[in-house]
């Protein structure tokens, strides 16, 4: 039963989840900051754009420290990747499902105003009802949309 | 402290905080695409205990940091993340649901996966960076807060 559940068991699963919390909750204790991650594609728009949207102070007061998080985000998978001595396999999920899966998730993500980190971890740490419906509803449709595909193809 | 209310030291914090989260999303394989298509598949459930885990570390924080320290040692206060209850939130949810499902790629693993040598998830960092655009430009004009506006050059 435990291996059809998890067939790779869930220490690795568990111990990233225990990594991705901390630095959630190391920004937090430190800065007072909340970090889910999709809010960052929206606060570099606000360097370059003048459309209303991004002129907002809620993403030009916090784009620089949000794009020293997503650096570090790349840093710290080089680590474990290179230093750490964990390669891992490049996807070969197909380049127009990356890029339209892409566009659609993070549309999707800024007018939710949150993804799977923002709503799923921070949302749900911070016990709000709406996250808990934004994380029922996109895990209902990701996983409709993928078993769809796994289907057709 | 530095415009944006975060002392030097806080950047250090800050830095170090994203390498955290780099390192579980790789540690987690929430970089590979395939494994998250596996669990949307009912292949895998393991991806559970990364949202779990990472979600009572983070809630663990989030209620005791206000009450044991009046502010955050290299910030102002302490923020809440910000969630509302209505529509855009559940359609938003919605599409982007069907785009993980789709790419098998969320917005922090598209970004993480450049370090682990993922290179392919460059596609979906493009297509959020665009439909991050589209929605803020034509779609994000109606945000209670889009009076606190700012120029351009600062």
């Amino acid at each position: 039963m435990l291996d059809t559940l998890f067939p790779h068991g869930i220490a690795p699963y568990a111990g990233g989840g225990l990594l991705i919390g901390a630095g959630v909750a190391l920004l937090f204790v430190a800065t007072g900051r909340v970090g889910g991650m999709s809010t960052v594609f929206s606060a570099v728009w606000s360097f370059v754009s003048g459309a209303t949207h991004f002129r907002q102070r809620r993403y030009v007061d916090s784009r620089l420290w949000r794009c020293v998080l997503a650096a570090g985000l790349v840093v710290g998978a080089a680590l474990w990747t290179y230093a750490g001595g964990h390669p891992m396999p490049v996807t070969t999920v197909p380049t127009l499902h990356l890029v339209v899966g892409g566009f659609l998730a993070g549309f999707g993500a800024r007018m939710a105003n949150g993804c799977t980190s923002g709503h799923g971890i921070c949302g749900l740490a911070s016990r709000q009802a709406s996250s808990l419906a934004a994380v029922v509803v996109f895990m209902a449709t990701a996983m409709a949309t993928a078993n769809l595909v796994a289907a057709l193809r | 402290m530095t415009p944006q209310g975060i002392s030097p030291l806080g950047w250090v914090a800050v830095l170090v905080s994203g390498i955290l989260f780099g390192a579980g999303l790789a540690a987690s394989r929430m970089v590979e695409p395939e494994v998250v298509l596996a669990f949307l598949r009912f292949q895998d459930f393991g991806l559970l205990f990364v949202m779990g885990a990472a979600a009572l570390v983070a809630g663990i924080a989030y209620a005791l940091a206000p009450r044991l320290l009046a502010k955050p040692p290299f910030g102002a206060r302490f923020d809440v993340h910000p969630s509302r209850f209505d529509r855009p939130t559940l359609v938003g949810a919605a599409i982007f649901g069907i785009g993980w499902g789709l790419a098998g790629v969320c917005p922090g693993p598209a970004i993480a996966g450049l370090g682990a040598g993922n290179l392919p998830l460059l596609g979906s960092l493009a297509g959020m960076l665009a439909g991050a655009y589209v929605q803020g430009r034509w779609f994000g004009g109606d945000d209670p807060s889009s009076a606190a506006a700012v120029p351009v050059a600062r």
